[in-house]
């Protein structure tokens, strides 16, 4: 089970432009392993984390999921054909959640398993009922995002993505767009997640959350990759320069 | 000569056809002209240009020329190539067509309103562009726009009257042929302007209860 690299991406470039955003990243996570992305606004986190499912694709440069490249280079049509096979194995988690309004709860997360997958309706409606249990809101099942918390939204996003059954979670800063007091909530939620050794990558700006959570720390800067390691030696024992100013900034709040 | 509405309940089986047959077309052409817009709105947005171009020439012609002349085309013009239509049906094409590009307007716009997030939250989970579009996009666009394009239906709902001059049996037509017996024009044009009205309050209280039924899933 250990040691065996999940996610890898090889000599990740991307730039907009003359703005490269992404410089030579190489970054290997292993299964059930759950690595934080930290780093100054604009170093380029999301734009990694969007180029994993393709969001973002990168200029140059591969990212494979076990054995499966998922920036193949291929004509228009399997190229959809392909990602959009691939992108059901990776769930992510966005800052602004990105529930469907014109859908209830339920519909939220059977949308894919029944279109995709081709689950039934009751199979569908009890895999929700499961998630949601998962997330702590089983009574909000018919309910309209517009009528949930911050924190619920999260929540129920993050039930939607589980409920394809992916390999590896992504979530870009799942907590920054909420209420001080609604960030815990989902915290439990990504730990839980961890407990049960899901595959994470967390672009997050919660050292505390990082620190307690994490294997893995990556600290970027301006596009690179300026240094890695266990929580312990990035946040107490940092080597880097760059990263100690940086810490100094985050931590210290 | 006074004002005599006495005259006008002996017309009422008349007018009340008249006016089944203005909601009858109202209804058809308004479901013509909402998925008409939507078909409309998608190809102008995503449509291959062999198809784009002329759904926006054919856009530009009916925004550009008068419903009824549109009416007379689509009725007395196609005969001649041979297309027979009968009146309704016409009718309902002519309208229907008519508003549909107004329509496909407001729901292009407000189309290209949903925000990227949308997009992004469908095809993560691994939907294509057609179901992410089919699935969520076009249903919170159409949502967003029901109260502008409730506004088109009342239009739609009055301009029906043009139908008359191809001879559907409509509420206008209806008061006409009453006053052909009668002579009373004033009278039976108040008439149907009242049952109009009626028509118009029963679906503005419709457009308004949709309006609120969907509040919660926006
Ligand atoms: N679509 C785009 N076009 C041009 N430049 C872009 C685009 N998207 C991102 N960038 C630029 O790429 C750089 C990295 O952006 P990215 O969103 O990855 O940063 P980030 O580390 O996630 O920052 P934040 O902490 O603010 O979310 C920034 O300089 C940004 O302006
Ligand atoms: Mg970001």
């Amino acid at each position: 089970m250990t040691n065996q690299a999940f996610v890898t991406i090889k000599n990740a470039a991307k730039s907009y432009g003359n703005l490269e955003v992404l410089k030579d990243i190489n970054l290997t996570v292993e299964r059930g392993q759950i690595v934080a992305i930290i780093g100054p606004s604009g170093s380029g986190k999301s734009t990694l984390l969007r180029a994993i499912n393709e969001l973002d694709p990168l200029t140059s440069g591969e990212v494979w999921l076990e054995d499966v490249q998922i920036n193949k280079k291929l004509p228009f049509r399997q190229y959809e054909a392909h990602v959009n096979q691939v992108r059901q194995d990776i769930g992510m988690v966005f800052q602004h959640f990105n529930l469907f309004p014109h859908l209830t709860v339920r519909g939220n997360i059977t949308l894919a398993p029944r279109m995709l997958k081709g689950l039934s309706e009751a199979d569908a409606n009890k895999l929700a009922e499961e998630q949601l249990a998962k997330v702590g809101l089983s009574e909000k099942i018919d309910e309209y995002p517009s009528r949930l918390s911050g924190g619920q939204k999260q929540r129920v996003a993050i039930a939607r993505a589980l409920a394809m059954k992916p390999k590896v979670m992504l979530f870009d800063e799942a907590t920054s767009a909420l209420d001080p007091e609604l960030v815990e909530e989902v915290n439990q939620v990504m730990k839980q997640l961890a407990e049960e050794h899901m595959t994470m990558i967390i672009v997050t700006h919660e050292m505390d959350f990082a620190a307690s959570v994490c294997d893995r720390v990556l600290f970027m800067d301006q596009g690179v990759v300026v240094e890695e390691g266990p929580p312990s030696v990035i946040f107490q024992n940092p080597k880097e320069e760059r990263t100690r100013n940086f810490l100094r900034k985050h931590l210290s709040r | 000569m006074g004002l005599d509405f006495s005259v006008v309940p002996d017309y009422f089986g008349v007018l009340a056809m008249g006016a089944g047959w203005t909601i009858a077309i109202t209804i058809c052409a308004g479901l013509l002209s909402f998925f008409g817009g939507i078909v409309f709105a998608v190809i102008a947005l995503y449509g291959h240009w062999a198809l784009r171009l002329p759904v926006r020439a054919f856009a530009f012609l009916f925004m550009g020329t008068p419903l009824l002349l549109q009416l007379f085309l689509i009725y007395f013009g196609l005969i001649q190539i041979g297309i027979d239509l009968p009146a309704f049906v016409a009718g309902v094409i002519g309208l229907g067509l008519h508003f549909a590009v107004y329509n496909s307007e407001l729901i292009q716009a407000s189309i290209l309103a949903v925000d990227k997030g949308q997009y992004e939250g469908a095809r993560t989970l691994g939907l294509s562009r057609g179901q992410t579009l089919r699935r969520i996009v076009i249903p919170q666009a159409v949502r967003a726009v029901i109260p502008p394009m409730g506004n088109n239906m009342i239009a739609l709902l009055k301009d029906s009257a043009l139908v008359s001059v191809i001879g559907v049996m409509e509420l206008t037509l209806a008061a006409q042929q009453a006053i052909s017996r009668t002579y009373r024009p004033f009278e039976f044009y108040l008439a149907a302007a009242f049952c109009y009205y009626i028509v118009n309050l029963a679906l503005e209280a419709g457009l308004r209860h949709l309006e609120r039924r969907i509040a919660a899933s926006r």
